[in-house]
Formats: structure tokens, sequence, C-alpha cells
């Protein structure tokens, strides 16, 4: 089993490495035609979507990550940025006008946008444990993990999702948040599962052993 | 619903873990790695680890030594001491830091809190502010670890750094730091009221009904604390269960969860 995060040259890819030792070999992929070796690819992202966007244009790594998921049927997470670029179109980097965006991949439909344009009227950035509520139970990724557990949160942007029937948890921030999206072998989460402690550790050893397909 | 995090804060010099009072007469309280380890170990919510040395000239921020630390570290940690440019501030996230904590060069270069926010978002700055009542009972400003009088008041400070793109205010009073004789009330209400971004209260604690007082009387988001976790019996598990008591959400880690939920 060999798992490859994609070091397109953002976020702290050390913690995540260390959380994933054990369940596979992990290789930390800067080259995207390494992309075909994984049986497992995560897309790490922290900070602004435009710029991380940006980034895995210039890398090659936008449309390796196409041809991987869509050409090659490889499993793939995005965690918290990494799975906003999952989206069709981000808005952020694009703030103050409303009808401009940055494309996503477009792997799963809906849209990045701030917190407050959402309806959250608590304290933005939207920063530590909260509790994850999951509709279909203690299944999938969420296997062996209790409805309600806490996971670490930090983020001021989240997923607009159009099909209802995507969305795996949600979140309570003063409005409800989609924190865990899947279409077909394509995850995100909104939290850090690398920071989450056991609960993290338990979700991501999920990814790696689950059948996912 | 979000809990409010108990921070054991880790003032470190020259690889050593140290502890002062009101940011003076600094003692050595231990190592670093193992602290973390250990702290890690008992699921504390976050940690802040501050380099209080590297401002000063000759001391370079120790990227290595930050990269083993966060190896094993499977929950958030917050870096500050000494971080002056941009590409610091991205090495040290490369390194393994979920958030940095910026303090002197927020005055000193008020270009740097924009220039973080547009490059790696808002939600990875904390803006540490450092504060002494002075005088005439106004809260003021201080910068390279609270030797340093800025001039500024501590309200319009915070504001502003708000509107720079700050993600969340560390708040410490200097006056309380190291005495445990509870945080600043006045200041972290007026902090928490005056900005839409979360803060966390520091200086002062000595008591698990300190942090009650700050969160319920506060407004804090979160409760950091140095001596009363290096110097006293209390725990970071037993603030959440006094905070838990008075009604405040926390976060238990997954094994007791069954129990406490």
């Amino acid at each position: 089993m060999i798992i490859g995060i994609i070091d397109y040259g953002v976020g702290n890819l050390g913690s995540l490495a260390h959380s994933l030792q054990g369940h596979g070999e992990v290789r930390l992929l800067a080259n995207p035609l390494d992309a075909i070796q994984a049986d497992r690819l995560i897309l790490p992202g922290v900070g602004n979507f435009s710029d991380c966007a940006l980034r895995l244009h210039r890398t090659g790594w936008w449309s390796a990550l196409l041809d991987a998921v869509l050409g090659r049927y490889q499993p793939l997470l995005g965690i918290c940025v990494g799975m906003q670029l999952l989206c069709d179109l981000g808005h952020e980097g694009a703030e103050g006008s409303d009808d401009v965006g940055v494309s996503g991949l477009g792997l799963i439909r809906g849209e990045v946008r701030h917190l407050s344009s959402l309806g959250c009227e608590l304290r933005i950035p939207h920063v530590g444990w909260n509790s994850v509520e999951l509709p279909s139970g203690s299944t999938g990724l969420f296997q062996g993990i209790p409805n309600g557990t806490d996971f670490y949160f930090v983020h001021s942007y989240a997923f607009d999702v159009v099909d209802q029937e995507d969305i795996v948890a949600t979140t309570n921030y003063g409005v409800l948040l989609p924190v865990a999206i899947r279409k077909g072998l394509v995850w995100g989460v909104q939290f850090h599962p690398e920071k989450s402690s056991k609960a993290g550790q338990i979700f991501l050893k999920n990814f790696v052993l689950t059948e996912v397909c | 619903m979000l809990k409010v995090r108990v921070i054991p804060t880790l003032l470190w010099k020259q690889f050593g873990l140290v502890k002062g009072i009101g940011f003076d007469s600094w003692r050595r309280v231990g190592s670093v790695l193992p602290a973390i380890r250990v702290y890690a170990a008992r699921e504390v919510d976050e940690l802040i680890l501050v380099d209080i040395a590297a401002h000063q000239p000759g001391n370079e921020l120790d990227f290595d030594s930050i990269e083993d630390l966060s190896q094993d570290c499977h929950i958030p940690l917050t870096i500050g001491g000494g971080v002056r440019h941009l590409d610091q501030v991205s090495a040290l996230l490369r390194a393994g830091a979920d958030k940095i904590s910026i303090n002197t060069a927020a005055y000193d270069c008020p270009q740097l809190i924009p220039q973080i926010a547009r490059r790696h978002g808002v939600q990875c700055i904390v803006a540490s502010v450092d504060v002494r009542v002075d005088d005439r009972g106004n809260w003021k400003c201080f910068s390279h670890a609270g030797t340093r009088p800025t001039g500024l008041y501590a309200v319009k400070w915070a504001r502003q750094l708000e509107a720079m793109g700050a993600g969340e205010i560390l708040i410490t009073s200097i006056d309380r730091d190291g005495t445990m004789a509870g945080y600043d009330l006045g200041l972290i209400e007026t902090i928490a009221s005056a900005v839409n971004i979360p803060v966390i209260a520091s200086g002062g604690a000595g008591s698990y009904q300190h942090m009650v007082d700050a969160v319920v009387q506060g407004g804090a988001a979160a409760v950091a604390a140095a001596s009363m976790f290096h110097f006293t019996e209390q725990t970071p598990a037993g603030a959440k269960r006094a905070l838990a008591d008075a009604g405040v959400p926390v976060r238990w880690p997954l094994d007791v969860f069954g129990d406490t939920s």
C-alpha cells in the first residue's frame, strides 16, 4: 500500500506523513508523474484557495490529479483547503466581487464561500475542536468514531455543497457546515485529521485500509 | 458545538523550557521535547510554543528543531518568537507549525500580517499582544518580549490587528504573567468585545476558577496557562472538568468520550 501525499509547496506535511506511518509506505509526491504509484492520494492544503489552486496548476498537479481520479480511479482525500479545491468555484482571493471566483477541480459540485456569506454570525475564523455529526452513523471512513466526536478545525471559508447526498458529515458553527464530503472515490474533509489526535488517526487509518471503491 | 480550548504555553529559550514572572526572572523548568510529548499524550487541545530569545540579534529561528518537535505532535501547534518575514512564516508552516504567533514584527512591519493573510490565510495568524497597565490605568502594548513600550492602546491595536488580517488574538497581561493571581478579566472582556475574531486569554492563570472566569465573564474562546501547569498540581484535564462543571463546552479525548457525553 503506497500512500502518496501531494507535495505542491503548501502546508505541513510532516505531521500528516507521520500520522500515516504504519498503515503503508508514505511518499511525498512532488512530481505529478509519480501519482500513478499511489494506492491512495492525499491532497493537503492550508491557507489561501486561489494561491493553492495556482500552485496546483504551476506544478502540473492539477491535470495529474484529474487524470488520477477520473482516468485511473485512484482514491483521493482532500484535507482543509485540499477539500475546498475539489469544488467548482472558490471565492477566496476573489474578495469583494461575488460574481468572480477561482475555478476548483470540479470533482464535487459546489462553491467555497466565506463563512459569513453562508450565514455564520459567530467569530471567524472557526478555530478549535468542534463535534462532527454523522447522519449515516459510524460507517465508512468514520468507522470506529462515535457520532459527535470532536475534530480540529481552522478555516474561514466552507464548502457550499450542491448535491446533498455528497455530504457525509456536518458540524454546527452558527450554521450547518458540510465537513466531510464524498463522491465515489473522492473524499474531502474540512477538519484536520492529522491534528485531531486519536479520532483523526482512526479516520486516516480508515482511508488507507477501507476498501473505498 | 465549538469547544473552549485549554492551551498550555511553553516558553522556550536555547532548547530549555523556561517560565518567568512579569516577563522577567526566567527559570528553567525542563526540556521542550519531553514536555510536548507529555502534553500531546494527554491530549491537550493545542500547544503554544514561543521562543523568547529569538527576537534578540543573532538568535535565528531553529527550523530543524521545530520540525522535530512537530513530528509526533498530533494536536495543533502554534509557534512564535522572532518571526519577522513572510519567508520565515512559510518555513515554519512547512516545518510543522499550524499557526504562527506574531508580536513585535506586527508593530515594526505593518505589512507582515496582511502579507501572511494573503499568502497563507488569516487562520494561521495568531496576533500576540502583550499589555501592561500604565500610571493612568490604561492598557498599553509592549513589544520585544515586553521590554519596549509602543505607546499603543490595547483595544485600538487589537482592532487594527483584526483589520490587518489576524485570525486570533492572544492577549497577555504582563502585570499578571507568572503571578497566578488570575487573568486581567477587564482586559480580556474589553478585547473580546472589541474584535470579532477568537481571543485567547493569557497571563495570570493560577486556578481552574480563573479559567472559568476568563470564559464566562471575559468571553475568551480559549485559555492559555504556563505557571499553573508547570508549578502546581493542576492539569489541563482538571481545567476542562472545572469548565464543564461551569457549563462551558469542552472537548474530551476519544477514550472517555462515551462516559462524559
